[in-house]
């Protein structure tokens, strides 16, 4: 039983990071119609800017989980601003081109400099050791990672469903045009959307780097098993992305405990499974 | 949703003229390429990536559906015909033919799994699809995992061409380029093609003209999906071996880049295309990385600014379509 649960909590870390990022994806789609390719490339670089901060700046786990999303969501806005924008009105297909475009850029630039093997980088001390609950010992570093990506999701989700700013964002994602004439700066709107979810992406880069190292490719593969994600919980709802992310977390988990040959794959059955009896996903509504 | 290429121009004697003219310079071009002294083996490799973007873009250009996975056509073909002449040693022909009725097989179930979205949608599934089987093919025993299979035996074809000297291998696969390139060409010219365009122009007004466009869009997939595993097969045959890098989605990734290239929509681009990126690759193999980040560059400048590619450019230039 022990395994089963360790198994479950590794279920539930991959879960929050695909919650994170899932929820990004749904984010930057309402706003940009555009599939971001990058996010992986993002994600990974989260976890880079954490690393450099520590090494290089001495700057600590707790600020990094707030710079690096500001560092990364800046960069990010910077390539909205200088490149996705030119894509409105284009094929979806163009944004999803472009923004693996630049995933290609970002990791063979970290490649170059860093090879494909990982950097360390230690838990912080606070969250260091681990506690016993009686049914199995749970090192606090995870459980910290399962509540925090808990904690910021719901966040997200309070921000774009509950709060005027929300509303905007919302309002701006059903027409654009509309909301420009009430005097709302679209434009900006859609900078900062992409910052968002660009920013979500590094800090589940952050979130990881103690526990997965810090690897140049550690998004690639990640960023299809997210997709998968995305088309099974369907970009509709927030809370959807959510609750789909953990989810399937979960059922990984169980997986590499009852079948582990499966592990690498069963999300994609799932994926395959849930096309096949709802084509639209299990949230979404038809594209 | 925006058309793909806004100046579609319709088929004229003179467009059948023009295309049929370039064909027969490239035809040309190629079978006098054991002459020139260039390295066979580059042109070979450069004709099966040809044959694979045109099939690609066969779903995309006149489809408009993004395919993220169509290196799994490539990668299962070249696997089942590797296997076949290694491990059951049948002849080249029946190898290859057993490397395109699994291409067949897998775009079947493939294709009407993931034609149930559309858009985006699609191109997420097949990416995911194509992962999905590059993990099988990791642990399944006869793909030799990491390893790949190896030495595999050329043999000779129909009995009599020995496919082990260079010049015959050559002409085999420029055979089966042409042939593959002429078949593709002849579907985009049919009925089926310009339904399949107009699906790519508006899709909604293609169903309420009565056209059951789910039925056309499966068959577009099947059709490439076979082709594409026709470059698979033929590849074994060049490259002598069958290994994960063939499925695995950077590959796929290339091929986009290919077609994007050379042209989506147009019919010379992807081969344009092939040629130009396996030129890059060999000429830049000595940067390591840098290779993938050049090969970012290039997706970005060309959605950024070029978005008809080189021979859509070029065609766009004299009014003509090619």
């Amino acid at each position: 039983m022990q395994a089963l649960y360790a198994q479950l909590l590794v279920g539930l870390i991959n879960g929050s990071f695909y919650a994170l990022l899932s929820l990004g994806l749904a984010v930057i789609f309402g706003m940009l119609n555009i599939i971001n390719f990058a996010h992986g490339a993002l994600y990974m670089m989260g976890a880079f800017v954490a690393y450099f901060l520590l090494n290089l700046g001495g700057i600590s786990y707790w600020w990094a989980l707030l710079f690096a999303p500001i560092i990364v969501g800046i960069f990010g806005m910077i390539l909205e601003r200088t490149m996705l924008k030119f894509l409105t009105g284009l094929d979806h297909l163009y944004g999803l081109l472009l923004t693996f475009g630049i995933a290609l850029i970002v990791q063979g630039v970290f490649q170059n400099f860093f090879g494909s093997s990982g950097l360390p980088y230690a838990i912080p001390d606070q969250l260091k050791g681990g506690m016993n609950l009686g049914f199995m010992f749970l090192p606090i570093y995870r459980g910290w990672v399962v509540i925090f990506s808990l904690v910021v999701c719901l966040a997200t989700w309070f921000l774009i469903e509950k709060t005027r700013l929300g509303a905007y964002l919302r309002a701006a994602t059903e027409n654009p045009t509309l909301v420009r004439a009430f005097g709302i700066n679209v434009p900006r709107m859609i900078t900062l959307t992409y910052g968002l979810g660009v920013g979500l992406a590094a800090l589940a880069g952050v979130l990881s780097a103690p526990i997965n190292q810090v690897r140049p490719l550690m998004g690639a593969d990640l960023i299809i098993v997210v997709f998968a994600v995305v088309v099974i919980g369907g970009m509709g709802s927030i809370m959807g992305s959510i609750i789909t992310g953990f989810a399937l977390g979960v059922i990984e988990g169980l997986t590499k405990y009852f079948y582990p040959e499966a592990s690498n794959t069963v999300v994609f059955v799932l994926m395959v499974l849930v096309l096949l009896v709802k084509p639209t996903g299990l949230t979404g509504r038809a594209a | 949703m925006t058309a793909l290429t806004d100046d579609t121009l319709p088929v004229t004697p003179r467009a059948m003229r023009d295309e049929m003219i370039v064909f027969v310079v490239m035809a040309l071009l190629l079978v006098a390429v054991p002459f020139s002294g260039i390295y066979p083996f580059f042109v070979m490799q450069a004709l099966c990536f040809a044959l694979l973007a045109c099939a690609f873009n066969l779903l995309i250009g006149y489809g408009g559906l993004l395919s993220f996975g169509h290196a799994m056509f490539m990668g299962t073909a070249g696997y089942c015909s590797a296997h076949a002449l290694k491990v059951w040693a049948l002849p080249p022909e029946l190898g290859i033919l057993v490397g395109i009725v699994a291409a067949f097989g897998l775009s079947l179930i493939t294709g009407f799994i993931s034609i149930r979205r559309q858009g985006i949608y699609f191109s997420m599934i097949t990416l995911a699809l194509s992962q999905l089987l590059y993990f099988i093919y990791l642990q399944a025993p006869f793909t030799h995992g990491e390893d790949g299979i190896q030495g595999i035996p050329q043999g000779h074809m129909f009995g009599v061409l020995d496919l082990s000297k260079p010049t015959v291998l050559y002409y085999v696969v420029l055979v089966g380029f042409l042939a593959g390139f002429l078949l593709i060409y002849r579907i985009i010219n049919s009925p089926f093609g310009e339904v399949l365009k107009s699906i790519r122009e508006n899709e909604p007004r293609a169903i309420s003209l009565g056209y059951r466009t789910d039925q056309y869009k499966f068959l577009a997939f099947v059709l490439s999906g076979t082709l594409a595993g026709f470059a698979g097969a033929l590849k074994v045959f060049v490259a002598q071996n069958a290994s994960l890098t063939d499925v695995h989605w950077t590959m796929s990734g290339e091929v986009v880049l290919m077609t994007l290239v050379g042209g989506l929509g147009t019919i010379f681009g992807p081969v344009v295309g092939a040629f130009a990126i396996i030129a890059m690759q060999q000429y830049l193999a000595g940067f390591g990385q840098w290779v993938t980040v050049i090969q970012g560059s290039i997706f970005v400048i060309c959605v950024l600014t070029f978005r008809r590619g080189v021979v859509g450019e070029v065609a766009h230039y004299f009014r003509r379509s090619l």
